[in-house]
């Protein structure tokens, strides 16, 4: 206990010392029982009695310099101005006063801390709300007992609490003892929407003039002394071995220290490697060029995409799959009907190409690691690196820095577990950096997936409807069951088709390959968007209905009926001509329905061109109208790229695209007009960093069927060439 | 030993004559505001001024910048105020952010050449230049906004 004692005492003090604060300060945070899922909220006082260590998200010194801790990651999704946006909402502290800073990883403390499944903030806001909340009653509280006056008479603005009569005021620093000797109060009474001074509005990023003038620090720009540079080579298919290598070449390259050989934890399996260690990242490129290394890649398939996809096809053409939702009786109408839609979409593996490249900086000294990088889940790293290096939990540090990126490949534990290992190797801190080449071919990739989807109209209505996947399932690369679905199987198809068409299946048909896969934005529904959504669009244009109009048929759900008054509003959709072709696609993940339409015409050359893309996001409560819109609208180029450029081919194992001059991003000349509404409700909050991205593929391919009449199955296609 | 003019400051680096700029000015002189995105001039993260002019520093040999002056994004004004860091801060358009040392250096040259250029404009000088956030319609506002700024002396 002793140990534990001093551990909370010396973390406490660096706390002191990086956010600036001075003298005694009120901790207020929350306390996540092991066994609860709801946080308590605590002050630093009861925290000591408890035992618990705190690290809570409102810290107030005696100054009354206000740090707030945003413990999610800061990607681009805008967690490091949404988190405090709402803490300084009920806190009533100005925003433009306060410090924030990363939490380090720890799920005792901060409950779940994955940027990830866009839980940053439907995740947490009712209890920062709450705990903000609860932290302003304290300081009033205290305000009251000084002065001897009810606290009815007495209210907090910008760090102050005021008497409202006699015009007193004490500013926050000067109440901190005495309210951190405050139980917390248990009924607190949140604001309503309409209150907001905050909240709700379209305030600036903090993260922005950090981001024009290279101050903001990435995993990559982290420096510690006495720090080297660390360059893998690691073994291209992904899961073998290594047989031999030889480093005399490397070793000659100046600037290089070290070779050694590395292994890290990918689910299940090691991966090995060939690590050069140099005194600056370039000499360990060039090291890690020089090496020659020969592989032992005996113990698995070696495939290639046609084979993939082929294996696909005929799995989808030859078996049923496993049950994810089924209701009525899909087969029976199928069998009988006269006339059934029965085609394959087909999606492809993908990479992430976050632009920061994957990289991490470990110190791993006498039985104590600290870790700084772009990571996207500091708690599970934590967790997982005091498992694989043996480390009591407390001895292992995790630092997030800004990330370049993240899209669900820096969730991933791989990265961190290879610095660490090779700091511990030689005795230093190091930064490894992965190439470019490395980032883009090493995976875990984002699964291609293909459907097989059968319908069946009768009478103008949908009498059957049948989708069946054949994709990994990423469920199974920690060894998950694998006599169940997928239980994504239909993420991203809007539930409430399931309240209205009675004759439904999703199945899931079991496909493997040794292929490494895992999140990459929007996850399932990236691809799962596109067929469903395709396929409501040919059940619609065999019903001979309007796109549009057959959805309102089938959402009933009165959300779902408003966001399509606002597509339908926004768009000009009844007022379409007939040289222009108009697309729609509605879809939910993360518990936010985004809808879109596409317009598409045809240049003087003939060639297919987006003329405008309008977005419609339901997402319940929000914090920042104007980071909803930059998620919309970067999740509507990254679709767009994945919808029309890009593919990760394998060849005898190996993944092909190597770069951007093979994997080539959209531009700014690709960058099409987006207009985008969100709707105003009581709702929960639903997320926003994913949701924005898997419509826009399906209304685009719907838009070019309007256009053309030509229905797109396969992505990626060539816009320039439909 | 390579004497190396950077923001206005002279370093003495002794390191091999091929090693790129992008790593010079990273690793050994520490400024670590320009970025490593593919090492192979395809995305424009690493771009830095070399006597005004807009290059790729990931493939720009330290020796060619010898007796040069070069400029890195922390060097593109004193105070974060250029007009299109300004615009940049106003329109909100960093997501992760990790590009926009390079976006914002091609972008300094655009509208020093071009006080008042138009979309075509932009996107041409422009089109070098990677967002895998996909900001690029803030980036043609914020373009625009500097541009005014610039125009009436704000």
């Amino acid at each position: 206990m002793s140990q534990t004692t001093d551990v909370k005492q010396i973390s406490r003090r660096n706390f002191l010392r990086v956010s600036g604060l001075t003298g005694t300060a009120l901790f207020l945070g929350f306390y996540f029982p092991a066994s609860g899922k709801e946080g308590k909220v605590v002050a630093g006082a009861d925290a000591n009695e408890l035992g618990i260590e705190m690290n809570s998200w409102i810290l107030i010194d005696t100054n009354g310099k206000v740090t707030i801790v945003d413990h999610r990651a800061e990607m681009g999704q805008g967690s490091f101005q949404s988190v405090p946006q709402i803490v300084a909402e009920e806190l009533e502290v100005d925003l433009k006063d306060v410090n924030v800073i990363f939490a380090q990883g720890n799920q005792a403390k901060y409950g779940s801390q994955i940027t990830g499944g866009s839980s940053t903030i439907r995740g947490s806001y009712k209890n920062l709300l709450n705990l903000s909340a609860s932290a302003r009653e304290m300081l009033i509280a205290a305000a009251a007992a000084k002065w001897g006056v009810p606290k009815s008479e007495c209210y907090a603005r910008s760090g102050q609490v005021f008497h409202k009569s006699s015009k007193k005021k004490f500013h926050y620093g000067e109440l901190v003892v005495a309210a951190s000797k405050l139980e917390a109060p248990k009924d607190i009474v949140l604001k309503k929407p309409s209150d907001y001074k905050l909240i709700r509005k379209p305030l600036h990023r903090r993260d922005s003039p950090l981001k024009t003038n290279g101050e903001a620090v990435f995993g990559l720009d982290k420096r510690l002394p006495g720090m080297v540079f660390a360059a893998v080579e690691r073994n291209p298919r992904l899961r073998g071995t290594i047989k031999s290598y030889d480093d005399t070449e490397a070793r000659k390259v100046p600037g290089v220290k070290q070779v050694i050989k590395v292994k890290m934890k990918v689910f299940q399996s090691y991966r090995e490697g060939v690590a050069v260690i140099a005194n600056s990242t370039w000499a360990a490129m060039q090291g890690k060029k020089a090496l020659k290394v020969e592989w032992d890649d005996s113990s698995f398939e070696h495939l290639s995409s046609d084979e993939i996809y082929s294996r696909m096809k005929e799995a989808l053409n030859t078996k049923e799959g496993l049950s994810f939702k089924s209701q009525g009786d899909v087969n029976s109408v199928i069998q009988q009907a006269q006339n059934k839609i029965d085609v394959i979409y087909e999606t492809p593996y993908q990479a992430h190409y976050c632009m920061e490249p994957l990289n991490c900086v470990a110190n791993y000294q006498k039985d104590k690691l600290e870790v700084w990088g772009p990571i996207q889940a500091p708690d599970w790293v934590q967790d997982f690196l005091s498992k694989e290096m043996g480390l009591a939990k407390e001895n292992v540090i995790i630092n997030m820095t800004f990330l370049g990126g993240g899209f669900g490949r820096k969730a991933f534990l791989d990265y961190p577990h290879e610095a660490a290992v090779i700091s511990k190797e030689i005795g230093a801190p190091v930064q490894v950096v992965w190439t470019r080449e490395d980032d883009a071919t090493q995976g875990p990739f984002r699964p291609g997936v293909s459907y097989r989807c059968e319908g069946v109209i009768e009478n103008g209505e949908i009498s059957a409807f049948k989708v069946k996947l054949a994709g990994q399932n990423i469920g199974h690369m920690d060894g998950g069951g694998k006599d169940k679905p997928n239980d994504s199987a239909s993420e991203g198809f809007v539930k409430h088709y399931f309240d209205s068409i009675k004759n439904l299946s999703i199945q899931d048909v079991p496909f493997e390959t040794p292929i490494p896969i895992m999140w990459w934005r929007s996850v399932y529904a990236s691809t799962n968007g596109f067929a469903f959504e395709s396929f409501v669009d040919e059940l619609a244009i065999q019903a001979g209905k309007d796109p549009l109009e057959f959805r309102r048929q089938y959402l009933k759900d009165e959300r779902c009926q408003l966001l399509i008054d606002k597509m339908e509003e926004i768009s000009g959709w009844k007022n379409r001509k007939k040289n222009e072709g108009f697309g729609v696609a509605i879809t939910e993940c993360f518990a936010s329905t985004v809808g879109q339409v596409v317009k598409v015409s045809k240049d003087v050359d003939g060639k297919v061109k987006i003329d405008q893309v309008w977005a419609v996001m339901d997402c319940g409560w929000y914090v920042n109208p104007d980071i909803i819109r930059a998620q919309v609208e970067g999740s509507i180029i990254m679709a767009l790229g994945a919808a029309t450029i890009h593919e990760v081919t394998f060849k005898d194992g190996l993944a092909e695209q190597k770069n951007f001059y093979a994997y080539q991003m959209p531009r700014i000349t690709d960058a099409p007009p987006i207009e985008i509404h969100i709707m105003e409700n009581s709702a929960d909050a639903g997320g926003v960093g994913e949701p924005g991205l898997p419509p826009f593929t399906p209304a685009l391919t719907n838009a070019i069927f309007d256009l053309t009449g030509k229905r797109i199955r396969k992505l990626p296609f060539n816009l320039a060439s439909v | 030993m390579i004497t190396l003019n950077v923001n206005q400051k002279s370093y003495k680096v002794d390191v091999d004559p091929n090693m790129p700029l992008l790593w010079v000015i990273r690793d050994v002189i520490g400024l670590t505001g320009t970025k490593y995105g593919c090492g192979v001039a395809q995305c424009g993260a690493c771009v830095v001024h070399l006597d005004g002019e807009a290059v790729r520093s990931c493939v720009t040999k330290v020796s060619r910048a010898e007796g040069k002056k070069i400029v890195t994004i922390e060097g593109l004004s004193q105070h974060n105020d250029h007009p299109l860091q300004r615009a940049w801060q106003e329109i909100d358009v960093p997501q992760c952010g990790y590009c926009h040392s390079g976006q914002l250096m091609s972008a300094a040259v655009l509208l020093r050449e071009n006080p008042n250029p138009t979309d075509k404009d932009i996107d041409a000088a422009m089109a070098g230049n990677i967002c895998r956030c996909g900001t690029y319609l803030r980036i043609r506002k914020a373009i625009h906004l500097a541009a005014e700024m610039q125009r009436k002396g704000k």
